[in-house]
């Protein structure tokens, strides 16, 4: 035989062409979309924020590596896939900017350990690593989870300084400098005060402020922040492709409904659809979270239901639980009834019926020219 | 009512948009290959049984003579591609992957290329009987020259079995790099038109469709041209999508419907032929020349000079590759056939055959094959699927050797086209699993039957010997009953002798 060994010793099947797409170039378009809500967060809570952002990252690469090394992986390949990444980048946009270090390097843990790594890896996990960690922190450290700051933009009189930033994220306590900083986010502020009996028009007369919620000058996580620049990262990775438009639309038309008709019916209760939408981590959730590929069904009748599950959980614990912010919950939820949809959403095989029989056609005499 | 509209076309579910690289030899002028020091002509070049050769070492043969025959019902036989001499019968390596020699006639031409006693031209075939135009595509070795090569005239017989009503003509050519169909379009639509005509008189349908992937203006605009003269005859678009060339996706792209599971288009009252088959029944029909060479697109980032090349059936793949100006550069793979479904050449001396209509030597980074990493479920094969499978869950069962839950998710609907490979992020060689899981399961269906002939023939056995047994038992019975009587019968006489005696 001649030169088996440059054409035959290795022979794989067909295809021998690949339309080039790879799980580390889905990753990078992914944080490519986040980027602008990223930098945009980070000016808005200066240093602070940008320590935490890196350091829930880099520990989520450690994290990944000893895993990796456990498990008698390949680290390079499984590091450059970009996923722990991108589950520390998801993370550290729904912490608070102001976190400690520990909260962040607790929460690296959290995903990449606990929320991916135990299951066998990159594919394996059930529930999303980012939105494990976050309910996880939340539960256990509720008060470290819901220290919210004003903004305090970077190059501004009030921005904290580089001493004063290592001292907030890594020395344990705020600077007493910075105490009337603190804020709740809207969400937290309306649950508050609806729960005092104040009509919801008295509570966010002073306090609703839809331009600051689209451009993200309002108390929150660095994810909740803008929901105009996550909107359009979301529309980026539409336009790629790298997600479908089934999950954001319909999580977001679920929701909006739902708010829709308890607004109509009780507005001084239940406030509109679009303070949903724009308040919060719903558009993070719509486009970034909900929509990661592990955790969601696989065919788009399924992604359709599973994305009304998300949006109505929203609504649901939003409205009528003691907290103020439902999405990671949601989204969780619906993680663990992605299996079963999956199962009852499979697409129907080509010459069969649903039930998987030989499609029949009525009548032989049908058939003519 | 499933009817052909001419001018509707239907979706068609998933699919894939893989790179074209057609432009490498679309408008490529179709050349002649020169004929090759030695044709290795294998007996084997279509699905059914092998043809049995009718020649010997040393005799020898014009061009055209046959070479060997088709035995059974699905066969085809072989004709000598030139004239000249037989060298020898014997085990050649086969364009297939296993690289495992078959049964080949190698053919020493001697450069005249004389043809053999040729009919006189038929001018007017189209007046023949459909068993006629049967039987002469029969005779002439036609098969599918799509690449899936089963023998045109069983297909051609189909009018017997079902109730006909049109003709497709699959001109799709959705394998990227491929333009040999294209080519034969543009330069000779009379022939392909007087082929389809003669398909249409065998299979007694009204109606032809010739459809063309709309990436093929030219030939599009020439076969529309040569069919203007024919009303029955319509020559369509369709989308460019891979895959739209299998042939029950053609068909539901045309008529909106579906091809039942396990069941023929004939079902549907529609028989699909390749374009390139038309051609080969006009030759055969009107000329009386038997399926000895085809178009092959040699091409690929590896080739210096891609072209058509219009070459004797058995020419080895390196001598095409040799007309093209040989390898730019050290090619990842051989391919013959296109990139999506073709297979892959365990080595340059193998032949041309019937089915092959591409010979591609592709570049590492065309081939653009990655370690394959573990499944994010991220549905990129679900929505490329045109057959509505789930490839991620099928292939996950197939891993484990979990055979049977496969087939559950659909394995035996797999038409192996590549579209969930040609996607997967992760580079996951899922048709590789499938047809894993295919070999597996023909194979373990050969064992069960092969243990239920041996268990049937074991308990025949046992009951022949059982009833022999008692048979012999009954007989020995039979004969002791006798031999007790005779002896009952001797002593009675004896006694009765006695008693006289004693009286």
């Amino acid at each position: 035989m001649s030169n088996p060994g440059k054409h035959g010793a290795e022979i794989t099947s067909a295809p021998y062409t690949h339309e080039n797409s790879s799980i580390s170039r889905t990753m990078l378009l992914v944080m490519i979309a986040l980027l602008p809500a990223t930098v945009h967060g980070i000016y808005q809570f200066g240093l602070p924020a940008l320590f935490v952002f890196v350091l829930t990252i880099a520990a989520c690469i450690f994290f990944e590596a000893i895993c990796l090394v456990i498990a008698g992986k390949p680290v390079r390949p499984y590091l450059l896939d970009g996923s722990a990444v991108l589950s520390g980048w998801l993370l550290a946009m729904t912490l608070p900017p102001w976190s400690p270090w520990w909260l962040a390097t607790v929460g690296a843990f959290l995903a990449i350990v606990v929320g991916k790594q135990v299951f066998g890896g990159i594919g394996q996990n059930l529930f999303n690593p980012a939105m494990v960690a976050r309910v996880a922190l939340l539960i256990a450290f509720p008060l470290e989870m819901t220290s919210w700051v004003q903004p305090q933009p970077l190059f501004s009189a009030d921005t904290p300084g580089i001493v004063d930033a290592l001292a907030i994220t890594f020395g344990g306590a705020v600077p007493a400098a910075y105490d009337g900083v603190s804020g709740a986010t809207i969400l937290g502020y309306v649950k508050s005060e609806l729960g005092q009996g104040v009509p919801l028009y008295d509570v966010l007369a002073d306090n609703y402020d839809v331009f600051g919620l689209a451009t993200g000058s309002v108390a929150g996580s660095m994810g909740e922040t803008s929901a105009i620049l996550i909107l359009l990262g979301g529309l980026f990775l539409l336009y790629k492709r790298i997600i479908s438009w089934h999950i954001p639309l319909s999580m977001m038309l679920t929701l909006t409904v739902l708010a829709s008709v308890f607004h109509l019916a009780s507005p001084e209760r239940y406030p509109d659809a679009i303070f949903h939408l724009m308040s919060g981590a719903t558009m993070l959730a719509a486009f970034f979270i909900a929509t990661d590929l592990v955790t969601s069904p696989v065919t788009y009748r399924g992604q359709l239901v599973f994305g009304a599950g998300c949006g109505a959980l929203v609504f649901v614990i939003r409205t009528w639980t003691t907290y103020p912010e439902g999405v990671a919950f949601a989204v969780m939820l619906m993680n663990a009834m992605t299996p079963l949809i999956d199962h009852y959403m499979q697409p129907r095989i080509y010459g069969r019926d649903r039930k998987g029989e030989p499609i029949q056609y009525s009548d032989d005499a049908e058939i003519t020219e | 009512m499933i009817s052909v509209n001419a001018q509707k076309l239907f979706r068609i579910r998933g699919g894939v948009h893989p790179q074209e690289n057609k432009h490498a030899t679309a408008g490529c002028r179709i050349v002649d290959a020169p004929i090759a020091q030695r044709l290795y002509i294998p007996l084997q070049q279509h699905i059914g049984a092998p043809a049995e050769p009718i020649v010997r070492r040393g005799m020898k043969v014009l061009k055209g003579d046959l070479l060997a025959n088709s035995q059974g019902v699905v066969s085809a036989p072989v004709h000598a591609p030139t004239s000249g001499t037989i060298h020898s019968i014997g085990k050649y390596p086969a364009p297939h992957p296993s690289g495992l020699p078959v049964l080949t006639i190698t053919l020493e031409p001697d450069g005249e290329d004389k043809w053999m006693a040729l009919p006189p031209e038929n001018s007017d075939p189209l007046s023949l009987e459909p068993e006629a135009i049967a039987g002469q595509v029969a005779a002439a070795g036609i098969v599918g020259m799509g690449g899936a090569t089963f023998p045109s005239a069983v297909k051609l017989n189909l009018r017997k079995r079902y109730r006909l009503h049109t003709l497709v003509i699959n001109a799709a050519e959705c394998e990227p790099y491929l333009t040999c169909d294209d080519q034969l379009m543009r330069e000779q639509p009379d022939g392909i038109i007087e082929g389809i005509r003669l398909i249409m008189r065998a299979l007694q349908v009204t109606k032809a469709i010739v459809a063309i992937e709309a990436n093929k203006p030219e030939a599009c605009s020439s076969m529309t041209k040569a069919a203007a003269a024919f009303d029955e005859i319509t020559v369509m678009t369709v989308p460019v999508r891979y895959p739209m060339g299998s042939e029950k996706h053609l068909v539901q792209a045309l008529t909106g419907k579906e091809t039942p599971a396990r069941a023929l288009t004939a079902d549907l009252g529609i028989v699909v032929h390749n374009v390139a088959t038309a051609n080969a029944v006009h030759n055969a029909v009107r000329y009386g020349k038997p399926l000895i060479s085809r178009v092959v697109t040699v091409s690929g980032g590896a080739v210096n000079r891609p072209g058509n090349i219009h070459t004797l059936i058995g020419t080895p793949v390196a001598d095409l590759i040799g007309l093209c100006g040989g390898f730019s550069e050290e090619p990842a793979r051989i391919i013959g056939g296109g990139p999506m479904m073709g297979q892959p050449l365990p080595e340059t001396r193998v032949p041309i055959v019937k089915g092959s209509g591409g010979i591609l030597a592709l570049t590492a980074q065309e081939v653009a094959r990655k370690q394959a990493m573990p499944c994010i479920r991220c549905g990129s094969c679900v929505n490329a699927c045109p057959c509505g499978l789930l490839p991620l869950e099928m292939a996950s069962r197939a891993r484990i050797g979990d055979f049977d839950a496969a087939v559950d998710f659909g394995l035996m609907d797999c038409i192996s086209c590549g579209s969930c490979s040609y996607v997967c992020p992760s580079h996951i060689p899922l048709v590789q699993y499938f047809s894993h899981a295919k070999g597996a399961l023909t194979e373990q269906q050969r064992r069960q039957h092969k243990q239920e002939e041996i268990r049937r023939l074991v308990e025949a056995r046992t009951e022949r010997m059982e009833a022999l047994k008692k048979a012999k038992r009954e007989a020995m019975e039979k004969r002791k009953k006798e031999i007790a009587a005779k002896k009952a019968a001797e002593k009675a006489a004896e006694l009765e002798k006695r008693s006289q005696a004693g009286a």
